[in-house]
C-alpha cells in the first residue's frame, strides 16, 4: 500500500512537471530572448538553447526605448488603470453599501437593473459607445479610456454580496454613537471589508491593464495609447526584431507579475470570488 | 420625526448610489439601447445622407455577408474547441493541485501566471512559437515527438490550422482562471463524503465520478458558461495573430463588427452585428440559469 502511494505521487509529480514546462517555456523564451542578439532568437526558437541564456545583453532594452515611446505607453497604462481602480473602488463600494444596508425607495428595482446589466459585455455595446463618445468629442483622450469604466455592475454586485455577509453589530454600535451613514461607511464598514476591496481592485486592474479593443477603437495617437496597443504596433514595426519585441514584453508584464507574486493569495481569492455567485 | 429620519436616509442613500448609477446609465444602458436603435437605421459616420429608419435591412445584409457568417461559424467552432479543452484541462490541473503533496502552491502559481499576462502580449509570444519552418518552436517539438514524421507548416497561414492555433494560445493564457475557480469548489466538498465512500470500498475513479464531479456541478456549469461567452468575445488574438485570415478562417463576429465600424464607418451595420452577439450571450446565460434551476428541483 505504502509503495503504491509512493508510485502514485511520483506519477502526479511527473505529470505536473510536464505541464509546468508547457506553462513556463513560452515565458522563459521571452525572458531569455530579450537578453540575446535579435537574430539568435528566431534561430534558437526550436531548440532547448532558446530557453537557456548564453549571453546577457541589454541592447534589446535600449533598442525598445530608441524605437518606440515606451515610457509614454507605460505611463498611459498606469495612469488609466490606476484611475479606474481608485475611482471605481469608491463609486462601486458606496453603491454596493446602499443596496445592502440602507433603506430607500427604488432600491429593489435598481438592484435588479444592476444585476441585469452585469450580463452585458463591453463588446456588446462597444460600437454605440464608440458613436456616443465620438458625439461627445472624447476620442483620443485619457477621459474616454477612464470614465466609461468607473461604474461597474459586477463590482457593485461583489461589494453588495460581501456587505450583506458582514455582521450588523458594528454598524449598529456606530449608529448608537451618533455616526451617520457616511462616517459608518468610511470608518467602520470599509476597514472591515479589505478582502472585497482587494478582489475588486485586482480584477479591475487586470482587465484594464490588458484592455485592447476599446483603446484600439477610440484612440489613434500614440501619445494616449496604452501598452497593449504599443506592443501590437511594435510587433508590426519593421524590421521584425524578436529580441526587441521580447524586451518590450518583459517590461510590459513585469509590473503585474511583481504585484502578482507579492499578493498572490489575493489574486487567487479575487478570481475565485467571481465563481461563487449564483 | 421618524418620517424625517427616513427621508434623510433616503436622500443619503441616493447620494451613495448616484455616481455609480449615472455611470451605468450613460455608459452601459444608453449604449445598449442605442445599439438596438442604430441597428434599424442606415447610420454611417461622415455620410452626407440623413439617418433613416431601414427596418431589418442591416440584419438581412449581415446574414447574407460571407465574412460575417464565417465569423459566426468560427466563433461557434472556437467555442466547441476551447470549452472542452480548457474546462477539461482546468479540471485536471485543479485535481492534481488539490492533492496533499508538497510544493503544490508552486505549481498553482505557475499555472495561474499566464492569466496576468495581457492577451496582446500572449498573442505576440505565440506568433513566434508558431513560426513556420523546421526552426519554429512547435514545428520542431512536433518533429521531435513524431521522430521526424511531422511536416513543418505555417500554422497561422494555414486555413485548417489557424483557428486551432488561436485556441491553443487562448487555452494557455486562460486555463489558470478556470483552474482556480474549480480548485475553490473542490476544497468546498465535505471530506465526510470521501470517508464514507472509502468505508463503502469505492475506488478513486469511482469517487471522482460519483462524488467529485456531481459536487462540482455548479462550478463546472459556471466555468463552461464563462468560457463559452469568452469564446464569442474573441478579438485580440485574431487582430494580432491572423487579422481574420487566411480566407476568413479566423474572422469573428467582433472582428467583423470592429471592421465595419472602422474601415467603412458603417456604425449601423456594426451595431446590428453586436446585437446578434448580445442575443447569443443572453441565450447562453438563460441556458445556464435554467440548468442551475433544474438542479435545485432535483435536490
Amino acid at each position: 500500500m505504502k509503495r503504491q502511494q509512493k508510485i502514485a505521487s511520483l506519477l502526479v509529480y511527473g505529470v505536473l512537471l510536464l505541464l509546468a514546462f508547457i506553462f513556463v517555456a513560452p515565458v522563459a523564451m521571452m525572458v531569455v530572448g530579450s537578453l540575446k542578439p535579435d537574430a539568435r532568437v528566431l534561430q534558437e526558437a526550436g531548440s532547448l538553447s532558446g530557453l537557456l541564456p548564453h549571453t546577457i545583453e541589454w541592447q534589446n532594452y535600449a533598442d525598445v526605448f530608441a524605437r518606440v515611446p515606451f515610457i509614454n505607453y507605460l505611463f498611459n497604462s498606469l495612469f488609466i488603470s490606476v484611475s479606474i481602480v481608485v475611482c471605481g473602488l469608491l463609486v462601486n463600494s458606496l453603491a454596493g453599501y446602499a443596496f445592502s444596508r440602507l433603506q430607500w425607495k427604488g432600491r429593489d428595482a435598481l438592484l435588479l437593473l444592476v444585476v441585469s446589466l452585469m450580463i452585458i459585455p463591453l463588446e456588446a455595446i462597444a460600437v454605440p459607445l464608440f458613436y456616443e463618445v465620438t458625439l461627445l468629442g472624447w476620442r483620443n483622450t485619457y477621459l474616454v479610456q477612464i470614465v466609461p469604466f468607473i461604474a461597474n455592475a459586477f463590482s457593485i454586485y461583489l461589494f453588495y454580496s460581501f456587505f450583506l455577509g458582514l455582521p450588523r453589530e458594528l454598524e449598529e454600535a456606530a449608529r448608537i454613537d451618533g455616526a451617520g451613514p457616511w462616517r459608518t461607511f468610511f470608518y467602520i464598514v470599509a476597514p472591515n471589508a479589505r478582502p472585497v476591496f482587494a478582489s475588486v481592485a485586482i480584477l479591475t486592474f487586470l482587465t484594464q491593464w490588458g484592455s485592447f479593443l476599446w483603446p484600439l477603437m477610440v484612440t489613434s495617437s500614440e501619445s494616449v495609447r496604452p501598452l497593449p496597443l504599443g506592443i501590437a504596433a511594435f510587433y508590426t514595426l519593421p524590421p521584425l526584431q524578436w529580441g526587441d519585441i521580447f524586451a518590450f514584453g518583459v517590461m510590459m508584464v513585469l509590473p503585474v507579475l511583481l504585484v502578482f507574486i507579492l499578493f498572490q493569495r489575493w489574486f487567487v481569492q479575487g478570481v475565485a470570488s467571481t465563481g461563487v455567485k449564483g | 420625526m421618524a418620517n424625517k429620519l427616513q427621508h434623510q436616509q433616503h436622500r443619503i442613500a441616493w447620494n451613495f448610489v448616484l455616481p455609480a448609477m449615472l455611470g451605468l446609465l450613460a455608459f452601459v444602458l444608453v449604449p445598449f439601447i442605442l445599439a438596438i436603435i442604430l441597428s434599424f437605421t442606415n447610420l454611417r459616420l461622415g455620410s452626407p445622407l440623413p439617418m433613416e429608419f431601414v427596418a431589418f435591412t442591416q440584419y438581412q445584409r449581415i446574414f447574407s455577408d460571407t465574412a460575417f457568417l464565417h465569423g459566426l461559424r468560427n466563433n461557434a467552432l472556437f467555442a466547441l474547441l476551447v470549452v472542452p479543452v480548457q474546462t477539461g484541462l482546468a479540471l485536471l490541473l485543479a485535481l492534481l493541485i488539490n492533492q496533499s503533496l508538497r510544493g503544490m502552491v508552486v505549481f498553482r502559481t505557475l499555472f495561474f501566471m499566464p492569466v496576468v499576462f495581457p492577451l496582446s502580449l500572449v498573442a505576440v509570444i505565440w506568433v513566434l512559437l508558431f513560426a513556420p519552418g523546421p526552426e519554429g518552436s512547435l514545428n520542431s517539438l512536433l518533429q521531435l515527438v513524431s521522430f521526424g514524421a511531422w511536416q513543418p507548416r505555417d500554422f497561422l497561414h494555414d486555413a485548417s490550422w489557424a483557428l486551432p492555433a488561436i485556441t491553443l494560445t487562448s487555452v494557455w493564457q486562460g486555463v489558470g482562471f478556470q483552474m482556480v475557480i474549480l480548485l475553490a469548489a473542490l476544497q468546498g466538498i465535505p471530506q465526510e463524503l470521501y470517508e464514507a465512500a472509502r468505508v463503502d470500498g469505492a475506488s478513486s475513479p469511482q469517487q471522482l465520478l460519483f462524488i467529485t464531479i456531481p459536487q462540482l456541478r455548479n462550478a463546472l456549469i459556471f466555468v463552461i458558461l464563462v468560457t463559452t461567452i469568452l469564446a464569442f468575445r474573441l478579438f485580440d488574438q485574431v487582430q494580432i495573430m491572423t487579422q481574420g485570415g487566411p480566407q476568413y478562417a479566423t474572422t469573428t463576429v467582433m472582428y467583423e463588427a470592429v471592421n465595419a465600424a472602422f474601415a467603412s464607418q458603417q456604425v449601423a451595420r456594426a451595431a446590428a452585428m453586436t446585437v446578434v452577439f448580445f442575443v447569443i450571450v443572453l441565450l447562453l446565460t438563460l441556458v445556464q440559469r435554467y440548468w442551475l434551476k433544474h438542479e435545485k428541483v432535483i435536490e
